[in-house]
């Protein structure tokens, strides 16, 4: 499981925010357009591309997008 | 009409849990205003009563654990839940899912509540023992009470009890049948005004008003005395005669009539208009007040343990009270596992 | 059936009060010992000895003893 594609699938939830602003070490709860609605989008995307499932502790645990890559891939 | 039938499912089992506190209404003060405790006593038949700050699921527990352990059933192999309150643990979410939880059963269980009362015991039975018939659900647990209420409550007549009946299928065992009915024009014979949707709560909820020589509150239950008397003299013989008619048996030929523990007066009444003697009538009143929807299997457990546990018993039972809903049922326990009461501390 | 009768059904509910106190006029509700528990008993000895079935506003809307018995009555 990839870091690099990881990184694209996340960004792939945003609408507003350029997919170059969003990398393994950005604090994604400090993004602009963060929201729970797009914490939605991430947990459906980490359950269709990797068939993990997040739980709202995950999410909040997590500081950066590599954080998040971590929990989902010692869960798939 | 609702008159049902239901075969191929037995009673397993049934327990109890009570809080471990007693009180007695003969030191309490504070009955009413209008009469004093001995004279209360005399009518109502509750001398004493378990009361606590343990919720429905606290006391439900430890009886459904120890059940469970003397039939050697796997908790996995539980595959149905249904709660019987109408003073669960939460509001939202149901008290079956606490308890689902809890008491480890699998995530392949069924589980849900039904808000009745006196009525509840039978139609909580009439509902699992419906989706068990045709072995669909091959073991399954019914749990009834009430407990600690949303607000304090003591109210002189009730005590907190949970009990858990255990059913499974079983091919070829004896029918189980029911009639059911309902009136809601008798809404408010008994009802808790405020805190529904209806009427939210509100600083003046918390306003005591005097009814009947005591004091409540619109967020404690209060009760049309009178008017529950007369509907349970009148409608609970009338739904064992018709259940017995419909289903072409002769009621007067079985071993115990247990009706919800309300009020022995009453009690007395529909017994002796259904000609049953008062031997033939338990009662757990004296010291354990009206149990709500647990009332019905607690007299059981409590007053029969011993022929339900070694034989064949067949029994009548008929609960009937808020809503207004009643229910009777008749079926036959035999063999039955009853452990001893499990008395809980907080 | 007799309003004497009744009169002396209805006086055998209670225990602390003396039956010549008990009279076709009396507003019973107003007697010391009445109360909701004697209410019950007067349902009771409705439905067993006249088969009617009294209800709350029943016991409510009546004053005198003779007003609970022509309810009695009119059910019968």
């Amino acid at each position: 499981m990839e870091l690099k594609e990881f990184i694209e699938n996340f960004a792939a939830q945003f609408d507003d925010t350029d997919a170059s602003e969003i990398k393994a070490e950005t604090v994604f709860k400090e993004l602009d357009e963060w929201s729970s609605l797009i914490a939605l989008s991430v947990i459906a995307m980490a359950d269709e591309e990797y068939e993990v499932t997040l739980k709202g502790d995950d999410i909040r645990n997590a500081s950066t997008v590599e954080d998040l890559f971590n929990t989902v891939k010692s869960k798939a | 009409m609702a008159f049902l039938s239901y075969r191929n499912v037995r009673v397993a089992g049934m327990s109890v849990g009570v809080p471990k506190h007693k009180i007695c209404n003969l030191d309490a003060a504070d009955i009413s205003k209008d009469y004093d405790a001995a004279s209360f006593i005399e009518v109502t038949g509750v001398k004493e009563r378990r009361i606590g700050e343990l919720t429905v699921s606290d006391l439900a527990i430890p009886a459904a654990n120890q059940l469970l352990d003397e039939l050697g059933w796997e908790k996995p192999s539980v595959d149905g839940l249904v709660v019987v309150t109408q003073h669960g643990d939460y509001i939202v979410p149901a008290t079956s899912c606490i308890i689902q939880e809890r008491l480890g059963l699998s995530k392949e269980c069924m589980a849900m509540d039904i808000s009745l009362g006196c009525s509840g015991w039978v139609y909580g039975l009439s509902s699992l023992v419906g989706m068990m018939s045709s072995g669909n659900l091959r073991r399954c647990l019914l749990i009834c009470g009430d407990a600690r209420r949303r607000v304090e409550f003591n109210d002189p007549l009730f005590g907190f009890a949970a009990t858990v009946t255990a059913l499974e299928y079983k091919e070829g065992a004896e029918n189980i049948c029911f009639h059911l009915g309902t009136d809601g024009s008798g809404y408010d014979a008994i009802i808790i005004p405020d805190g529904g949707a209806r009427n939210q709560i509100t600083p003046s909820s918390f306003i005591p008003q005097e009814i009947d020589g005591r004091e409540y509150t619109p967020l404690q239950s209060r009760m049309k005395g009178m008017d529950v008397f007369s509907f349970g003299i009148t409608t609970a013989p009338k739904s064992v005669k018709k259940l017995a008619e419909h289903f072409g048996f002769d009621y007067t030929s079985y071993d115990y009539l247990v009706l919800h523990q309300a009020n022995m007066k009453m009690n007395a009444m529909i017994a002796k208009k259904l000609k049953f003697l008062p031997e033939k009538v338990p009662s757990s009143m004296w010291n354990f007040g009206n149990t709500s929807s647990a009332s019905i299997p607690l007299t059981i457990a409590t007053q029969l343990r011993e022929c339900c546990t070694q034989g064949l018993v067949r029994l009548l039972c008929c609960g009937f009270g808020v809503g207004l809903s009643w229910g009777t049922v008749a079926l036959e326990v035999e063999n039955i596992i009853i452990p001893d009461l499990i008395e809980i501390e907080e």
